[in-house]
């Protein structure tokens, strides 16, 4: 049962400072892997209910802040017997360094995960610097 | 016993609330491990019942899903990113490792007739109750 599996939770994500919204819902946080590599930076989400048309990714000075809206959809003619989980929007920033390329940042989300990438800046790759023996 | 009486008060009956409690006097003996991952939804009719399941990115093809009488068996696992040399954690909050949840439903399921969707990292299961388990209605003949 649950081996390996750290107890998982959706946590409620905190009020934007910037104004609240319009619409009564929850907002969730989503949980996410950065990883750094050598030519990038990798930020996995884990968005349940989001696909490519209801995903927001902007990104302001250094601030990338991802959206999302996900639509609860509630089977005709039944009623919640078991909740465990709730079902809301994702939100979620980071700010940037100026390390990352923006103009190549690339998105992909499948079966509920986005996948960003974020491309270093070719000043701050690391170079391997070859030493020539002397002959 | 008590139940078959708070039957005949129809619709004072929940099963559900009565499940609950069932299931919470006997957690500690209950054979059926009660796993808290991954977080499920269930919604009922008289005749159906549809669980949902959050559980992004995992392959559909390896999940595991079985149902024996009123309960539904969810399995599965999700591997860890494999990391290459040189490449490091900057953030590691998303979970990995195999699951396993039993689910009780107040009803038999015809095992036949259920099906599973998954989408968008959403398992949704519909789940009908088993036909011999439906209430008959019987029709009175009049002379």
């Amino acid at each position: 049962m649950a081996e390996n599996v750290q107890e998982i939770k959706k946590s409620e994500a905190r009020a934007p400072e910037k104004g609240e919204r319009t619409r009564e819902r929850r907002v969730y946080t989503p949980a996410v892997d950065i990883i750094e590599r050598k030519d990038d930076i990798i930020v996995i989400a884990d968005m349940p209910g989001v696909d490519e048309s209801s995903l927001d990714i902007t990104l302001e000075k250094s601030l990338l802040t991802i959206n999302s809206r996900v639509e609860a959809r509630i089977p005709e003619h039944h009623r919640l017997s078991l909740s465990e989980y709730g079902v809301g929007d994702y939100q979620r920033a980071f700010t940037l360094t100026d390390e990352v390329d923006r103009g190549r940042i690339q998105a992909s989300v499948k079966n509920g995960v986005l996948t960003l990438t974020l491309p270093k800046a070719e000043a701050v790759k690391t170079r391997k610097i070859t030493v020539k023996a002397e002959a | 016993m008590l139940w078959v009486d708070l039957d005949r008060l129809g619709s004072l009956w929940d099963p559900w609330r009565e499940f609950e409690l069932m299931r919470r006097a006997s957690a500690r003996t209950a054979d059926l491990q009660e796993a808290e991952f991954p977080a499920v939804n269930i919604w009922t009719s008289a005749d159906n019942a549809v669980l949902t399941t959050e559980i992004p990115g995992i392959d559909p093809g390896s999940l595991d899903i079985s149902v024996v009488g009123d309960t539904v068996t969810l399995r599965g696992s999700r591997e860890p990113e494999t990391l290459k040399e040189g490449e490091t954690y900057h953030r590691r909050e998303r979970w990995y490792g195999k699951f396993g949840k039993t689910i009780r439903l107040p009803f038999p399921i015809q095992s036949d007739k259920v099906e599973a969707r998954f989408s968008k990292g959403v398992l949704v299961v519909n789940l009908p109750r088993a036909e011999a388990d439906k209430p008959k209605k019987i029709a009175i003949k009049s002379e």
